[in-house]
């Protein structure tokens, strides 16, 4: 298997725009430290961590939304670490993200048949409206939703518009911010039923943020652990679970709380 | 149970709901039609000339009035001049000015609004400082300098409404586009590799048109009463021309002995300036999807 | 009625379509946390939409009672109706970047409530929301006041509205899945913060959400939702114990246990379905001859 992405000694800094000067420009604050990691090929990586401790972030990096400060990343062999909009767009195609606020990610004033199939005519896809009704059968909405505005589907009716967006480009990877959350735990097993799919037959490489370590576990081969900006452990899933190294990730698996009113929060961690 | 994909029956309730047409819309929206008709086909609809003077007939009063003539539907004034007439003639003037006014405006401003709230950097920094200055004036010193220099006329009414009023539409409109612009929506448009201008034009301009409406429609309203007060103190374009700012400084002036003169050109510039703010909340109402 | 929060018989219509929540009853006594879990677009926000009369404007109440602190909600006029809720309940939002302004700071819009409706001088509410954030573990909760709601992460937007949902210590408190964008150990710090509130203040609780292992956790009993009918209502320990319904034995059997790489994760099966939309069905057809306008 080779690398998708390669990414060494990445720094990430945005403008603080909380303590802008009222002349000036504002002063940066460092969000990720110094990352360095590679995704393979047909891999599924979960990503987990704090809250507000950069995976989103990291993200947005991965699908060159945001541009690191320092560092570098390659995707396929290719530096993208600086590229420009416009050198970046025929490479926007084969990687994808799928947005942690399902609402916001959708235009509220378009169909969800307009959203999936926007950026398909964009690239210039054949027999769209085909596409978008598989898009919409593949995650489990009835085709009828394409007429429908986003404020008119349940939170996890709009993350699986987002999901559908997303695999009915057919990308090479996925970056999948906390998708499952608002599913209930049948849907949920679809649409990770649909992903492992993708992954088997298509080759589709996956990042997967996610707090739910059980997901984590039933689908990543490998987890990365992130904690202030930083990676704490990054090992195959199997090896992580049976024996947490860095603290923060024990303390991460002493507060799951398991399905079963009998035992004790925070008692069943090894 | 009906269900498009076998394995899901999810419920697609909406697809049974039908739109209900606002009165709002209704109302506003039929009498500016009217409006309308009434103006562009005055040469043909109006019962007289809206010039021609008979001393005869002056002081008519309305219909139903004792001493009404018929054809003369809503009397005449001292000068023997129908007023429906008038009013028909003034109405072209008042929709001109609100249409072509209006819109230059709107146009203008939404356009700086836009491309300063979306691409931010230099490009907002110099409208916003614009829009900063300009605001600076007091507007009614602005206008009647503008019109001092240009002279009176109907082409001085409509640049000053323009020069005067395309801030608000710019400055309504960036925070509007800026707040869009945080978004996701916006960035899932940049991973999917839709070019800066494309994203503005097919993501924020339609999250943003509903408010262009509202303004665009209030504009107009605001036009109108503009135009007539400029007439009012002569300002706007020669006197002998119907304008409704005319007529009601005129009807002032004979108001008892014909409350007509004076009445009827002020209530339809009332119902126009009120139909037009209503349109715009109507056709929010009826056509933006978000809002119900 | 003497649950705080009574929902009697509740039927909600898309204005001219079918209903989307079927006779739904439901309790919530003062200090109790009753755990609300289903499908996905079963009508689990809808319900508390409805409670907090904040339904879109496409649906309807179509039968049914809301007795909220022993007033029932849909016999009030709209003003006194809002006044009541504002002074009793609040809602922690599904969807925490579009309940928040994104073109306004977070702080005030924290303390807007406080200010609005409750009275409290600026000052005083500034100091009670930087108390409330740093409550939810907040770090830096100074700095979240002066941002905008895009420069924060998801799991900080969901604790700002906790936090906010929190400030007026309301009496009951609708959480529409509170914690989807928090880690573990902050979802542990905040369900213990939100006992210990209800502790002190006796706040009835409606949580809604997908997580059974939270629920186990939390709620004191729980109700199962599937297509706008509540299959299933019953205590937490008996419901995981001995589910009664075929379809929340379903949903037990799809949760996934870290603990067990193999357990969970599969849908519910489609003989489950069948059965869950047959009785769906039937209460409908029964709904139509029996109470269907009777006036
Ligand atoms: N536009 C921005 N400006 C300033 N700071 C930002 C911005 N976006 C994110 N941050 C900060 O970066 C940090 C990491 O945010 P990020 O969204 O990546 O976290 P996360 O790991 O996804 O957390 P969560 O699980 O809560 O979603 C947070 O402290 C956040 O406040
Ligand atoms: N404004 C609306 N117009 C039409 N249908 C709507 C509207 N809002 C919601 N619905 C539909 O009502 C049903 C119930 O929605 P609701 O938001 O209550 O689901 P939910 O149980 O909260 O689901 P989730 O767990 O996904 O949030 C869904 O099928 C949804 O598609
Ligand atoms: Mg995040
Ligand atoms: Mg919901």
């Amino acid at each position: 298997m080779t690398d998708l992405y390669t990414v060494t000694d990445m720094h990430l800094s945005l403008a603080d725009m909380v303590n802008k000067p009222l002349f000036g420009s504002a002063p940066r604050i460092d969000i990720l430290h110094g990352l360095s990691f590679s995704i393979k090929r047909g891999e599924v990586l979960g990503i987990v961590g704090g809250s507000g401790s950069g995976k989103s972030t990291l993200g947005r990096v991965l699908v060159r939304l945001l541009e690191p400060s320092r560092g570098q990343v390659l995707f396929d062999g290719q530096d993208i670490t600086h590229l420009n909009e416009d050198a970046l767009r025929p490479l926007r195609r084969r990687f994808q993200m799928i947005f942690q606020d399902p609402m916001s990610s959708l235009n509220p004033r378009r169909t969800v048949g307009s959203i999936i199939a926007a950026p398909l005519k964009l690239h210039g896809f054949d027999r769209i409206s085909v596409r978008v009704d598989q898009a919409l059968d593949h995650v489990g909405l009835p085709r009828s939703f394409r007429t429908r505005y986003p404020h008119e589907l349940s939170g996890g009716q709009r993350q699986r518009v987002g999901i559908a967006r997303a695999i009915a480009m057919e990308p090479e990877f996925i970056l999948a911010d906390e998708i499952v959350s608002g599913l209930d735990v049948s849907s949920q097993a679809q649409v990770l039923k649909l992903l492992a799919d993708l992954v088997a037959d298509l080759g589709l490489t996956l990042a997967f943020i996610s707090h739910d370590l059980s997901v984590i576990r039933r689908l990543c081969g490998t987890v990365m652990v992130l904690y202030q900006g930083r990676i704490v452990e990054h090992r195959a899933s199997d090896a992580l679970f049976a024996a947490p190294e860095a603290a923060y990730t024990r303390e991460l698996l002493g507060a799951i709380p398991l399905p079963d009113p009998d035992q004790p929060w925070g008692a069943q961690a090894g | 149970m009906p269900s498009s994909t076998p394995g899901f029956a999810m419920l697609d309730a909406r697809a049974m709901v039908k739109r209900r047409l606002g009165l709002r819309l209704w109302l506003s929206g039929g009498w500016l039609v009217v409006l309308v008709v009434a103006a562009t086909f005055a040469p043909w609809l109006a019962p007289h000339n809206p010039l021609e003077q008979d001393l005869f007939t002056s002081r008519l009063p309305p219909f139903w009035m004792a001493g009404a003539e018929p054809g003369y539907w809503l009397g005449t004034d001292s000068l023997g001049r129908d007023v429906l007439s008038r009013i028909m003639y003034g109405a072209r003037i008042a929709l001109v000015v609100a249409l072509i006014a209006g819109t230059a405006t709107a146009l203008i401003g939404a356009t700086l609004g836009l491309i300063a709230g979306y691409f931010r950097g230099w490009a907002d920094l110099v409208i916003s400082r614009l829009v900063d200055i300009w605001m600076a004036f007091p507007p009614v010193l602005f206008a009647i300098l503008l019109i001092a220099v240009m002279g009176p006329g109907l082409v001085s009414v409509i640049v000053a409404i323009i020069v005067i009023d395309w801030t608000r539409f710019a400055r309504v409109v960036r925070a509007e586009a800026m707040a869009q612009g945080a978004m996701d929506y916006v960035a899932s448009a940049q991973v999917a590799g839709q070019k800066r201008l494309g994203t503005m034009l097919t993501e924020i301009l339609p999250n943003v048109l509903p408010t262009i409406v509202v303004l665009l429609t209030l504009e107009m309203g605001i036009a109108v009463i503009v135009e007539a007060i400029l007439s009012f103190v002569n300002l706007s374009i020669s006197t002998d021309f119907p304008t409704w700012g005319g007529m009601i400084a005129e009807g002032r002036t004979s108001v008892h002995q014909a409350w007509w003169v004076l009445v009827f050109p002020l209530a339809t510039l009332f119902l126009t300036v009120l139909s037009f703010s209503q349109l715009g909340e109507g056709l929010k109402d009826r056509f933006d999807p978000v809002l119900r | 009625m003497s649950a705080f929060l009574s929902i009697r018989n509740l039927s909600l219509v898309l204005k001219g379509g079918p209903r989307l929540l079927r006779s739904v009853s439901l309790d919530v006594e003062a200090g109790e946390v009753r755990g609300l879990v289903g499908e996905s677009g079963a009508g689990k926000s809808m319900i508390g939409k409805a409670v907090l009369g904040i339904l879109p404007r496409s649906v309807e109440v179509v039968e049914g009672e809301i007795w909220l602190d022993e007033v029932d909600l849909l016999k009030l006029r709209p003003s006194e109706r809002r006044r009541k809720i504002g002074a009793t309940a609040a809602l922690i939002p599904q969807d925490p970047l579009t309940a928040l302004n994104p073109s306004r700071r977070v702080g005030p819009q924290v303390t807007d409530r406080l200010v609005d409706i409750l009275g409290w001088k600026r000052a005083d509410a500034q100091a009670r929301a930087l108390e409330l954030l740093a409550e939810v573990h907040i770090p830096d909760p100074a700095r979240v006041m002066r941002s905008y709601p895009h420069e924060l992460s998801g799991g900080m937007r969901q604790r700002v509205l906790i936090a906010s949902a929190f400030a007026a210590e309301p009496k009951l408190i609708v959480a529409d899945e509170p914690t989807t964008a928090l880690d573990v150990t902050v979802q542990k710090q905040i369900l213990h913060l939100i006992a210990r509130m209800q502790a002190r203040h006796g706040t009835a609780l409606l949580f809604v959400t997908h997580d059974l292992g939270v629920v186990s956790k939390v709620c004191g009993s729980l109700a199962v939702l599937y297509g706008g009918l509540v299959v299933e209502q019953s205590p937490v320990r008996d419901f995981f114990r001995q589910p009664a319904h075929a379809y929340s034995r379903a949903l037990l059997a799809a949760t996934p246990k870290y603990t067990d790489p193999m357990a969970g994760l599969n849908p519910v099966p489609e003989a489950v379905i069948t059965a869950v939309q047959a009785e769906v069905a039937q209460a409908d057809a029964s709904w139509r001859n029996g109470g269907w306008r009777h006036d």
